[in-house]
Order: C-alpha cells, then sequence, then structure tokens
C-alpha cells in the first residue's frame, strides 16, 4: 500500500552554538519524517521553526547530531556530501544565482562539475530553459542582474533540474516574488514536478501557497514536527498552531467568495 | 625657457633605458613574489581569526619600517645568509642590488594584498557561499569558481596599491646597490643637481600612474567580462616586463662597473674613472649612491670592480682600528690587510679627504697661526663649529690631546653652512673636510697637523679580488694615480656644487682631467 519513501528522517536532531555561553538552540528537535517518491511535500513553519535546518540536512549542507537520515535507501552518512548535492536539486531563497555566471553558466555549472561534454550542456541548457518557459535566445547569455525577480527563480529552478536529479529541494523558493509572478511560477513548478516525476520538498511561510501546491505538509515550530499530513487531515488535527495557521487560508477563501462574482466574466 | 634647455635634461634622458629597465624589472620581480606569497597566504587564513589576525599584525609592522631601512637592513642579512651558504654549500650568492632590494620591497608589497584579499574573500555573500556548496561544487571549485572571481575587484584594488608603493620605493634601493630610477635622485641631491632629481621623480611618477592604469584596465575588464579590456592591460604589462630585459641584453659582459658613495665628490671621481677605462677600450659603467658599508662588501663580493675609498675610514671601520699612525705606514699595513682579502690597492690619488681645522686665511697670517700647534694659545677666546659627529669621533679626542685644545665655545652645525660661518666671523675655527670645494671659495685656510694627531684619510683606488691580475684596467686607471692634488679636487668639488650645466658629474670629470691629464 506504501510508496517506498525516497527521504526519511528518523528521530533526527540539530542543535547550533547560542553563541557567548547561551544555552545550545535545538533548531531541530527528534523529528521523523518520510517523503514518498514522487510526492510533493511543503514543510511550513515561522522563522525559527527549524523547517530550513531540516532542508539542510537532507542534502549535507550541514550534518545532523542525531538520528538517521536516509536518501534514496542510502544513510546519506555513508555518502560523500559532494555527490550527494550532484544528485540532488536545490532552488535557493530568490536564486542564489551565481552573479558572474551567464544564465547558462548557471544552468549549467552542475553538469559540468559532472563532467558532462560541453555540447550536451548546452542542449540541456536550451532544453531547460523551454521547460522553465524562458526564451532560449533571448536569456542564456544574460547575466542575473539583468533578470526579474521571477525570471532569476525561474533559472534558480532549471539549474535544480539540470543534472536530471529525482529529488529537487526548495527553500522559499517563491517568497520575495510579486503575487501574480509566485502564482505562475507555483503552477509552472508544480506542472513540472509531476511531469518529470520528480519528488519534491518546499520549505515555505506561507500556509495557502503549500495548500495550493503540495500533496502533503508537515508543520514545524520549535524545531519539531507539530503535524503532518494532506490539508483535510490537517483540518481535522486539534493542534492549535496549526488550527491558526489554516484560518488564515480559510478566512482569505471566504472573503474571496464574498467579494468575487461566482462564474467570473468580467 | 633656460630651465628646459638645460643640457642636463638630455644626460638624465641618456640614463633612461637602463634605470627604468632596472626599476621596471625590481618592482616587477618584487611584486610577483609578494603576490605568490601574500595570496596563498591570505587564501589560507581568510577564516581562521587568529592566524589572521597575526598575520595582518605582522604585515602592518613591516609597514611602519621606513623603506630606506628595511632595504638597508637586508643587506647584511643576506651577506651573513650567502657566508652561510658558501661555507655550508659551497655556493655563494650575491647580496647586493637586486636580491636584497626584491626581498625588501615583495615584504612591503604583502600589506595591501593580504588585507584586500581576506576582506575581499570574507565580503562573498554567503548564500552564493551556499549555493556553490548547494550546487555540488568542493571547497576548492567554490574558491576558484565563486569566491575568488567575486572578490577580485576588491583584491586588484589591493594589488594596484601594492604596486604603486613598490614602484616608489624602489628608488630607495639605489644605495643597495640596486640601479633604478632612484640613481636620478640620489646623484641629484648629491650634486645639487636638481634636473636629475625632478627627473627622477617624475619617471617614479609616470610609470607608477602607467602601471596603476594598466592593472585598472584588468581590473575594470573582469568586472565588465570585456577579454578586449584585460587582455590590453596584460599586452601593457608584457611591455613593460619586456622592457626590462633591455638592460641585460645592453650590458657586454666584459663592462667594468666603477662604484661611487653618496657624496659629490665620489659621483666625479667614479665619472673620472669610467671616462678613462672607456677611453682605454673598455665598456664601463656606474653604480652610484652606495652607502660606505655596502660598496666595501661589493667589491670584496666582486659586484662592483673598482671605487675609490680614503685611507683613514677603511682603517677605522672595516679594520676596527682606532689607533693612529703615519700615513705611509698606515697605507702599507692597509695594503697587506686588503690583500688578505684579495683586494688590491692600486694607489693613492693624491689628495685627502680628511677632517681638518679650517679658519680665515687673512684671520689666520693676522694672528701668524700656521699649525694647530699655534691655536692652543688663541683657543681660550675662540669659537668652534663642526658637523654632527666630529666631537665625539676619536679625531677630536686625539687633537685635543695633541695640542691641548679648549675653545670657549663648541657648536654643531650643518657641514654646507659651517664654510659660510667661519667666513663671516660667526665662529673662528671648524672641523671641515679637506677637499672641500668650499675652502677655496670663501679664502679659507686648512691650519697644518704637524703632531699627526688626525689619521690620513688618502684617496686610494681598490680593485676587486676578480680585477687584480688586469693589466689592461691597472694601464687604463695609472694616469690618475698621484695626479689629483688637493687644489685641483676642491676646485672639481665646488664645479660638482654648482647647480648648472657644468656641473654634472660627468662634465666636472672631463674638466678634471683636462686640468690634470696635461701636465
Amino acid at each position: 500500500m506504501q510508496r517506498s519513501s525516497l527521504i526519511a528522517f528518523a528521530h533526527v536532531g540539530k542543535s547550533f552554538d547560542g553563541g557567548r555561553g547561551a544555552q545550545p538552540v535545538r533548531a531541530v528537535d527528534d523529528v521523523s519524517l518520510e517523503v514518498a517518491e514522487g510526492e510533493f511535500l511543503a514543510i511550513v513553519g515561522g522563522s525559527g521553526s527549524g523547517k530550513t535546518t531540516l532542508l539542510r540536512l537532507a542534502n549535507r549542507l550541514i550534518d545532523a547530531d542525531h538520528g538517521t537520515i536516509t536518501v534514496e535507501g542510502e544513510d546519506v552518512r555513508s555518502v560523500d556530501p559532494i555527490q550527494l548535492r550532484r544528485r540532488i536539486g536545490y532552488v535557493f531563497q530568490s536564486g542564489g544565482l551565481f552573479p558572474h555566471f551567464s544564465v547558462a553558466g548557471n544552468i549549467g555549472i552542475t553538469p559540468k562539475l559532472i563532467g558532462t561534454p560541453q555540447n550536451e550542456i548546452a542542449a540541456r541548457v536550451d532544453e531547460l530553459l523551454d521547460l522553465v518557459r524562458l526564451d532560449r535566445t533571448l536569456y542564456r547569455d544574460r547575466f542575473p542582474h539583468e533578470l526579474s525577480g521571477g525570471q532569476r527563480q525561474r533559472v534558480g529552478v532549471a539549474r535544480a533540474l539540470a543534472a536530471k536529479p529525482r529529488i529537487v529541494l526548495m527553500d522559499e523558493p517563491f517568497g520575495a516574488l510579486d503575487p501574480l509572478t509566485r502564482d505562475a511560477l507555483g503552477d509552472d513548478y508544480r506542472e513540472l514536478h509531476r511531469k518529470l516525476g520528480l519528488t519534491t520538498v518546499m520549505i515555505t511561510h506561507d500556509m495557502t501557497e503549500a495548500i495550493l501546491l503540495a500533496d502533503r505538509i508537515a508543520v514545524m515550530r520549535g524545531g519539531r514536527l507539530l503535524a503532518q499530513g494532506t490539508p483535510a487531515q490537517l483540518s481535522d488535527s486539534g493542534d492549535a498552531y496549526v488550527g491558526e495557521l489554516l484560518r488564515t487560508p480559510r478566512r482569505q477563501a471566504e472573503r474571496l467568495n464574498e467579494l468575487l462574482p461566482r462564474d467570473g466574466a468580467a | 625657457m633656460s630651465f628646459l634647455s638645460d643640457p642636463r635634461w638630455g644626460e638624465a634622458l641618456a640614463h633612461l633605458p637602463d634605470y627604468l629597465g632596472n626599476h621596471i624589472r625590481v618592482s616587477v620581480t618584487a611584486l610577483a613574489l609578494g603576490l605568490a606569497i601574500s595570496l596563498p597566504l591570505a587564501i589560507a587564513v581568510r577564516n581562521r581569526p587568529l592566524p589572521r589576525g597575526a598575520l595582518l599584525g605582522l604585515a602592518s609592522i613591516v609597514q611602519t619600517v621606513p623603506g630606506l631601512a628595511l632595504l638597508a637592513l637586508f643587506y647584511p642579512l643576506l651577506l651573513a645568509l650567502a657566508a652561510l651558504s658558501l661555507a655550508w654549500f659551497g655556493v655563494g650568492f650575491s647580496a647586493f642590488g637586486f636580491l636584497p632590494a626584491v626581498l625588501a620591497l615583495a615584504l612591503y608589497s604583502m600589506l595591501p594584498v593580504l588585507r584586500n584579499t581576506i576582506t575581499g574573500l570574507g565580503g562573498v555573500d554567503p548564500a552564493i557561499r551556499e549555493a556553490a556548496q548547494g550546487v555540488g561544487m568542493t571547497p576548492l571549485q567554490s574558491l576558484f569558481q565563486v569566491e575568488l572571481p567575486l572578490a577580485l575587484p576588491v583584491m586588484m584594488a589591493g594589488i594596484r596599491t601594492a604596486a604603486v608603493w613598490v614602484i616608489g620605493t624602489a628608488t630607495l634601493s639605489t644605495p643597495i646597490g640596486q640601479t633604478s630610477l632612484g640613481n636620478y635622485i640620489f646623484a641629484g641631491l648629491q650634486t645639487q643637481n636638481w634636473v636629475f632629481v625632478l627627473f627622477g621623480c617624475l619617471a617614479a611618477a609616470v610609470l607608477a600612474l602607467a602601471v596603476d592604469q594598466l592593472l585598472a584596465l584588468i581590473e575594470a575588464g573582469i568586472r565588465n567580462r570585456s577579454r578586449l579590456r584585460v587582455l590590453a592591460g596584460g599586452v601593457g604589462i608584457a611591455a613593460l616586463v619586456a622592457a626590462t630585459l633591455v638592460p641585460q641584453v645592453a650590458r657586454s659582459p666584459t663592462s667594468i662597473i666603477v662604484g661611487a658613495k653618496t657624496f659629490a665628490e665620489q659621483y666625479v671621481l667614479s665619472a673620472l674613472m669610467a671616462q678613462r677605462l672607456r677611453a682605454a677600450g673598455f665598456s664601463a659603467s656606474s653604480r652610484e649612491g652606495l652607502g660606505s658599508n655596502v660598496i666595501f662588501e661589493a667589491l670584496a663580493a666582486g659586484d662592483i670592480d673598482v671605487y675609490v675609498d680614503y685611507s683613514g675610514t677603511l682603517w677605522a671601520n672595516q679594520f676596527h682600528r682606532t689607533d693612529i699612525k703615519p700615513r705611509q705606514e698606515l697605507l702599507a699595513e692597509l695594503k697587506t690587510r686588503l690583500a688578505r682579502q684579495n683586494i688590491t690597492l692600486l694607489g693613492e690619488l693624491g689628495f685627502e679627504n680628511a677632517y681638518a681645522l679650517v679658519m680665515p686665511r687673512k684671520r689666520a697670517e693676522a694672528l701668524g697661526i700656521r699649525g694647530i700647534a699655534d691655536l692652543a694659545a688663541h683657543a681660550g677666546t675662540m669659537s668652534m663649529a663642526a658637523d654632527y659627529e666630529f666631537f665625539s669621533r676619536p679625531e677630536w679626542a686625539a687633537l685635543q690631546k695633541a695640542y691641548g685644545l679648549k675653545f670657549r665655545t663648541q657648536r654643531q652645525m650643518q657641514p654646507d653652512f659651517m664654510y659660510a660661518a667661519a667666513a663671516s666671523g660667526e665662529v673662528d675655527i671648524i672641523a671641515g673636510y679637506t677637499s672641500d670645494g668650499l675652502i677655496a671659495k670663501y679664502d679659507l685656510v686648512v691650519l697644518d697637523d704637524s703632531r699627526h694627531a688626525i689619521p690620513p684619510y688618502d684617496a686610494i683606488v681598490l680593485l676587486a679580488p676578480k680585477r687584480a691580475r688586469d693589466e689592461a684596467l691597472r694601464a687604463a686607471l695609472a694616469p690618475l694615480l698621484g695626479r689629483i692634488d688637493i687644489a685641483s679636487m676642491r676646485a672639481a668639488n665646488l664645479r660638482a656644487a654648482g647647480g648648472d650645466g657644468a656641473s654634472s658629474p660627468d662634465a666636472v670629470a672631463r674638466w678634471l682631467w683636462e686640468k690634470i691629464g696635461k701636465r
């Protein structure tokens, strides 16, 4: 009945030095969470909830203090972190593009690191530009500072997909974008996720976005996993904080229903 | 317009290929060495606060050492190392000129490079560094593909600062035997040749600006990803480096190098010897402005071939003797001691540049004073002036002891002003230098030291060990020996201080040869 899980956290903990005699901060506290193959999981929480730390543990940008993390069936501690990162796509907050590389250079970086031949990289870059709906001839040779925020994030997504990963991790990828761009990009990514059969973990602080894009949602607070499940399962959760998080999208939906005509012909 | 039509501009220009080429060679080598040391060091310590602080502190301390002192310190250090290397491995190296200059200047270039590299790397957005990790770069790939390229503008600014500093400070490498644009400045200051001083300063400034602008071009090219600009800047730098090879090619292997210390008389005498050598078919070049202790070691090591020193100076400074012997005895002993180091004392030029008590001729005649012995009776009512070190030198103690001198007052004075002070009667007696041209100019008289209290300072020609058997060289210089009397040297020194077109060392040397060669 259960699909095999591609990423699994088992009782994972991670503390950071609080600095100058302060108590160490428990960023992630005994979290167990599984992500099935082909699933789109959103991790929702406020700042300091530990959601970004949890994501970084998965591709060993940081290492866990306790517990076990498995990716594609392997314990990440037994894998070379460089190789691990090259086979996992990672989309950074506001792009994280290299300012001195062109769009093509940014997208092709991981294939280049793996040693893919130059002509194959060029073809792959064009294919990816099509995939993220950027005109190849127009954008291929531009530099990040010549792009809008949305275009930068599309390049960020293309870069994450360049080495054909099965897993994509996204750290608040659409957080800094205007609502229209954000909506379009979210839908486009959701489509890519489905079409390419990806397994995606997305960090967000926006419950509405999580509900609209993800199959399943995990809620974190103070380093602990409070609840996880489909939006419907979450609304049945008795947790007060989860209820509070769900109240905003609900109220928004009600307000919109009131304000906008049902069969919206303008 | 007489200033611009001064013939010394042309003379200065004639030296430019040699001086400029050497200047660029030493600066570029020092900068390259400085970068080769500083860049890896800065990268290694960038994330380690403790060694980072220690390194920057050390580099800052080096920066506070005056450039001249830093350069001068490297000479004895390398001399000791060279001696050790010769003793242990049988391989010596020259501690003179190029090597100490390059090492000191490289050390001098480190601070701006270290500081800007550390600052530049530290200024790379942490999100970008994490992205480099996230896409699967190794730490080295991240450093070379992301961090260094992004830090490059800041690093280049540091490299430009270092380049300007090195080019400016390289002018100070003249006294340790490295030919540079400083040769104009040191020679000009000593011979009151302001055209040379100005020319040297301008040339160094233009060179520094040119290198700075070429590096700026490369920096702009990197920032705007313009290959053309990087290429243009690179070609410019390469052209400069190519220019440094000119003096190497131009210098023929049989060239005789004539050394000169840092004062006008030495410039004139080295020019005179070089002229005589050329007349005899040698190719000769001058290495001028050498420090008094550097020049003897340079001769002993064969870095220069010939120069003029003074018997009393060698006696006291090289052989650490405080006793005073009669002239011929001292010369004979000096000759055997020098021969032990394979240095040839070729002979005396015929004059002395010693300390001497000097007073106006008319006053001396009026008082009936002919020698220092006659002075003792009048000393109690007289005032005396000397340079800053005379009263603490053994000569003064010996004089007091031999003649029982006790003056009413003793004053210290800038040497240039002493003679005028004596002429105007502001002081009665001065301790002057016997070959100084101002003695004749102000109609002063040198008082006879009948009891030989002051050691002899005969001007003597010294040959390097490798030239000991060079008969042609000896023959070329022989016409000078015993021919330069004190009056001629004084007249020559006075001309050299003239400050016009006829006062260049070369012109004065030609004049001197005309005067003495025809006898």
